[in-house]
């Protein structure tokens, strides 16, 4: 194989699993000194169990680690990053209320004569440092909580340096970075790569990986798709890699009964991620939201459900013009939300299935002062079956008791007594296993052909582009486009998912 | 204990207790402990089962279970309240106040009633709408009652109640009435927090406030009637506490907070909320009251006490913390 030999880390056959879900599966990977290689995934295709392989975070259950040809094995990120391998996560892990110089030696410090701690090479290595990463800018005894997101960056990199790191990984650097600090950021890592420094890429972002990587390496489901050299690839063929191709195969999608429109948006605004959205959802249709995490997709959710209440902009139901303060005000409506984090937002774990199945709909369900016990039971009871929720203890089981799938089958359960008119379904199969996923399917579209409107937010485009009638694609809290099913390919979303940001936002 | 490695055999040793515990959760522990209780100091020390002790036991710790209940849905609702003694120190001399100036009585035992309501109502705005965690809230609470309960009266003592006014000492059919207080409310309560759609959202909130909240529970107004419901029962608590003895002392019961906050916690409601039973608490709080008077009845120093309650209350809070782990919430 090309590169293994004057590669500085290679693994091969990596393979990882956890309870029984094989997570990556026999991958060959390697980074050459001075080289950028990108990786790229999409959510939970094993990019960054890979990189936590190689940060000594997780023990790989199979394959071999090289260094320079030399087979290892680490038990931790400590013996990962005493042979020179370090990590700029993508949550920075600095201590706000120390120095930057306090920051870069942590863990480290260099000792004086006496054993006390050398504070004057701490700070003359920590400034040397800086300057070598061009931010001479930047005082060694400022307190990190006083720097922006970038600067902060730029100090992990800079403690990453201070350990003689010869591998750097950077998972998703520019994710929160405004345009200017991107292209810092950039030159920062193109100088690093001058010196010889072999950096691991980890962005869903195509310019970037066009402008920096010599090697790009696509996962998918947890196996290596391949590895090419940057100009063998372009960015259509790198989305299609991604994503693979049995889109069609995965969603049977039954014919659509698409009625009038339901739901109007016109000019919704709420905070930086909800930005003059406009768009409408008929009877029947499913309309899918695709973005990039973080592109306001959620927040669009929040905002319509009265979760967080718009500033501005018009919705209109049926027609008439309402106004939306509170989750409650919502439900009375016609709406439900099945939320993006089932723990968060969706269930009281602690209860049982029969008392979160009708969470929301407790107060119709009582007459006078109590509830109609029967009656609660008898539907928690229905919607075990319909849903086949596989629960040993029946509809008394608490909730946290139950695998993720079927955790999500009751937080839709639960919504589904509200009897919505529109359903916004929120990544309504992450962390959900492959079966369950399917039947999830299955009831979205059974749900869209009784005539609800259904707005369905997903990172995974496989499921975006199977199940939508239409495509809605967001970036950076602004609308980019409205794609047709026939329209909407890999290629044409990824394409507006990944569209360089709005200069006047930058602004 | 040749077989105690054998799998089966150390899972039905372990069975009796476990699966009690399962089944009906922390009240039914404390029941057992509670007759164990007087089984075997009864047996130490017949004059502990004597109606005169008895009475001390359950009538004269009636109102601790009565503040209990409140409590117990205080802190379900995922808050917690610590200015409740200092509450039922100041409308107890509002109520002997009213009483001896010469009021109706009836005025006299509603007025604490409606202040306590009043006094928790602006707690409860501060917590829901402010959102000042409810501990800071109710520390500052406890130091206004507090102080100015000592400020205003000095310190005097209330003395020359009138007679109709102790109704802790009535014994209608010749049981006493605070027994009847405590029965009835506390089933009330206990069917109210189980049966009723007000009281499922105190666990719901309790559990996970913002899955309450995307479930169209609207939190802030449960919350602030959460806080005049507990006043409400400082209020009953109040009297029964100011009317058991011919006097009221000006001061604060000294602990009474915190003897109210363990009898919930003992009873079974966990500390971070969303669940527990109203049950559970005053089942609690007549325990101690229980212990108590076992320490004196078989000659170990009462100083003993808040030790015993607070290896209970450890034990109790390391069983939730358990329980909690195995169903993956922690």
């Amino acid at each position: 194989m090309p590169g293994t030999t004057d590669a500085f880390i290679s693994l091969t056959g990596a393979t990882k699993s956890f309870n029984g879900i094989t997570v990556l599966k026999n991958v060959d990977f390697d980074v050459r000194p001075g080289e950028v290689h990108a990786l790229l995934g999409e959510n939970g295709a094993g990019k960054s169990t890979l990189i936590k392989i190689i940060s000594g975070l997780y023990t790989p259950d199979g394959g071999t680690i090289r260094i320079q040809g030399e087979t290892v094995s680490f038990s931790s990120t400590r013996d990962a990053s005493k042979r020179g391998i370090a990590t700029v996560y993508q949550e920075l892990l600095l201590f706000p209320e120390l120095t930057i110089a306090e920051n870069i030696f942590l863990g480290a410090y260099p000792k004086s004569n006496w054993g006390g701690i050398d504070w004057d090479t701490v700070r003359e290595r920590s400034r040397a440092l800086l300057d070598s990463l061009d931010s001479a800018e930047l005082d060694v005894d400022t307190k990190v909580a006083r720097l922006s997101v970038a600067q902060r960056q730029r100090v992990e990199i800079a403690k990453a340096l201070s350990r003689d790191a010869r591998v750097l990984i950077m998972d998703e650097p520019t994710a929160s970075l405004a345009e200017a600090d991107v292209q810092r950021l950039m030159d920062v890592v193109r100088a690093l790569r001058a010196r010889g420094v072999a950096i691991i890429y980890v962005s869903h972002r195509m310019p970037e990986i066009f402008a920096l990587a010599d090697r790009v390496t696509v996962l998918r489901d947890g196996a290596l798709i391949g590895t090419k050299e940057i100009g063998e690839v372009t960015e259509a063929s790198l989305v299609a890699m991604m994503v693979g191709r049995s889109i069609d195969q995965l969603f049977p999608k039954p014919e659509p009964i698409i009625g009038d429109v339901l739901l109007e948006v016109e000019g919704l605004r709420c905070g930086r991620l909800v930005r003059d959205m406009t768009f409408s959802v008929r009877r029947g249709e499913i309309l899918g939201i695709a973005g990039l995490v973080g592109s306001g997709r959620t927040e669009t959710a929040l905002t319509l459900f009265g979760i967080t209440p718009a500033e501005a902009g018009t919705i209109r139901i049926d027609g008439k013009t309402v106004t939306i303060r509170s989750p409650k005000e919502a439900r009375d409506l016609g709406i439900a939300y099945v939320p993006e984090d089932r723990g968060q937002q969706g269930l009281v774990k602690a209860m049982t299935i029969r008392q979160n199945v009708s969470m929301a709909t407790i107060d119709r369900l009582s007459r006078g002062l109590f509830i109609r016990f029967a009656d609660e039971a008898a539907r928690a009871v229905e919607a075990v079956k319909r849903f086949g929720i596989r629960a040993r203890g029946g509809i008394e089981q608490p909730v946290g008791q139950l695998s993720g799938g079927n955790q999500q089958k009751v937080v839709i359960a639960k919504w589904l007594e509200t009897a919505p008119r529109i359903l916004i379904l929120d990544e309504p199969t992450r962390g959900v296993d492959v079966g369950a996923k399917s039947e999830i399917h299955a009831i979205i579209g059974e749900l869209a052909r009784t005539g609800v409107a259904i707005v369905m937010i997903s990172s995974e485009l496989p499921e975006v582009l199977g199940m939508s009638d239409r495509v809605l694609v967001m970036n950076n809290g602004h609308l980019v486009t409205i794609l047709d099913r026939a329209e909407a390919t890999a290629e044409s979303v990824g394409a507006a998912m990944t569209v360089a940001k709005n200069r006047k936002d930058a602004a | 204990m040749a077989f105690a490695d054998h799998p089966t055999a150390r899972r039905s040793e372990r069975s009796l207790l476990h699966r009690l515990y399962s089944a009906y959760g922390q009240e039914a522990v404390i029941l057992v402990a509670m007759v164990a209780l007087f089984v075997i100091v009864g047996l130490i020390n017949p004059r502990f089962l004597s109606p005169e002790n008895l009475n001390t036991i359950f009538s004269g710790n009636a109102y601790i279970a009565v503040a209990a209940i409140g409590m117990a849905m205080i802190i379900i609702t995922g808050h917690i309240d610590v200015s409740v003694g200092a509450l039922i120190g100041v409308l107890a001399t509002i109520s002997g106040t009213l009483a001896v100036a010469g009021y109706p009585v009836w005025v006299a035992w509603l007025v604490p009633i409606l202040v306590g309501m009043a006094v928790n109502a602006l707690v409860g705005a501060m917590v829901a709408y402010a959102r000042i965690p409810s501990i800071v809230v109710t520390l500052g609470m406890l130091s206004i009652l507090r102080g100015g309960l000592i400020s205003v009266t000095g310190g005097a003592w209330i003395s020359g109640l009138p007679k109709e006014f102790l109704i802790a000492q009535a014994k209608p059919l010749g049981v006493p009435a605070p027994i009847y207080f405590m029965v009835i409310l506390t089933l009330a309560a206990a069917f109210w927090m189980r049966y009723s759609a007000f009281g499922r959202s105190l666990y719901a909130i309790g559990g996970n406030p913002e899955a309450a909240r995307a479930s169209g529970i609207p939190i802030e107004r449960r919350t602030v009637m959460v806080f005049v419901i507990h006043g409400a029962f400082a209020g009953l608590a109040t009297l029964l506490f100011a009317t058991q003895l011919q006097i009221i002392q000006s001061t604060v019961p000294p602990n009474l907070e915190l003897t109210v906050i363990t009898a919930a916690v003992i009873g079974g409601v966990s500390i971070l909320g969303g669940t527990g039973t109203v049950i559970g608490s005053t089942l609690a709080a007549i325990l101690f009251a229980a212990i108590g008077s076992a320490l004196i009845f078989t000659n170990v120093s009462a100083y003993w006490l808040r030790a015993v309650i607070g290896v209970l209350i450890l034990v109790t809070v390391l069983a939730d913390m358990i329980r909690r782990r195995r169903q993956g919430r922690a």
